[in-house]
């Protein structure tokens, strides 16, 4: 179960990870460059993956370490295919 | 669950949003792209390196598991995080539409990215380290 000090850190860090995303959906919608795009939808991804742990801390359950090592392998793949594709203008040569 | 757990636990909890929030104010607030990759980089991996922390140490306090799901995570963010920031550097270097539009680098030379066979393709300078290669004589 989970004491009152966990719930109150564990709603602190879920209030400044949603705050983390709605700054860099901000960096992805004004980012003058692609290269800046791309570096916010990947902090985006980093993002996305603290909140999964933190929702399986709050409801005590594991499944969520295989969502979340999901999410970072297809974040790293589809962030280092996107900077290959504009490098060399194809993904797989 | 002990207090002293708890209480560890929650510190990590905070100091991981901190650095999250940290880390994402930086990506708006630094001037240069260069700059900007900086921020997230290194402090989201922080503060997402926090939250690892605390989920295992909060598993182990209250079920009784050791769980290792979260070191792999952990091993994987930190060995992709600095392939990630590579490839995104080269895009900023290599996306530039004017030359000035690029801080000078620390050395003198361009960037090593330009460098038509420098030592970022590997190709070294003929006659540097052919002895150094050699096995031992004697």
């Amino acid at each position: 179960m989970i004491t009152p000090m966990i719930s109150a850190a564990l709603t602190f860090a879920f209030a400044c990870f949603a705050l983390g995303l709605v700054l860099n959906l901000w960096r992805v919608l004004t980012g003058p460059a692609a290269s800046d795009r791309i570096l916010a939808l990947d902090t985006m991804v980093i993002n996305a993956i603290a909140l999964l742990i933190l929702l399986g801390i709050w409801q005590g359950s594991a499944i969520y370490f295989e969502v979340s090592m999901l999410f970072a392998l297809v974040g790293f793949v589809s962030t280092v295919a996107y900077c290959r594709f504009l490098l060399r203008g194809d993904v797989i040569e | 669950m002990a207090l002293w757990m708890e209480i560890l636990i929650s510190a990590l909890l905070v100091l991981a949003g901190i650095f999250a929030i940290v880390g994402s104010f930086g990506l708006i607030r630094l001037p240069d792209p260069m700059t900007r990759l900086h921020a997230p980089t290194k402090a989201t991996t922080l503060g997402i390196g926090g939250v690892l922390i605390a989920s295992m140490l909060y598993f182990w306090g209250a079920e009784g598991r050791v769980s290792a799901h979260e070191l792999l995570i952990t091993l994987f963010l930190f060995l992709s995080a600095p392939i990630t920031a590579l490839f995104i550097a080269k895009v900023h270097l290599h996306q530039a539409e004017k030359p000035g539009a690029l801080p000078a680098p620390g050395e003198a030379g361009d960037w090593a990215s330009f460098a038509p066979d420098g030592p970022a393709r590997g190709v070294r300078p003929a006659g540097e380290g052919d002895e150094a290669d050699a096995p031992p004589r004697g």
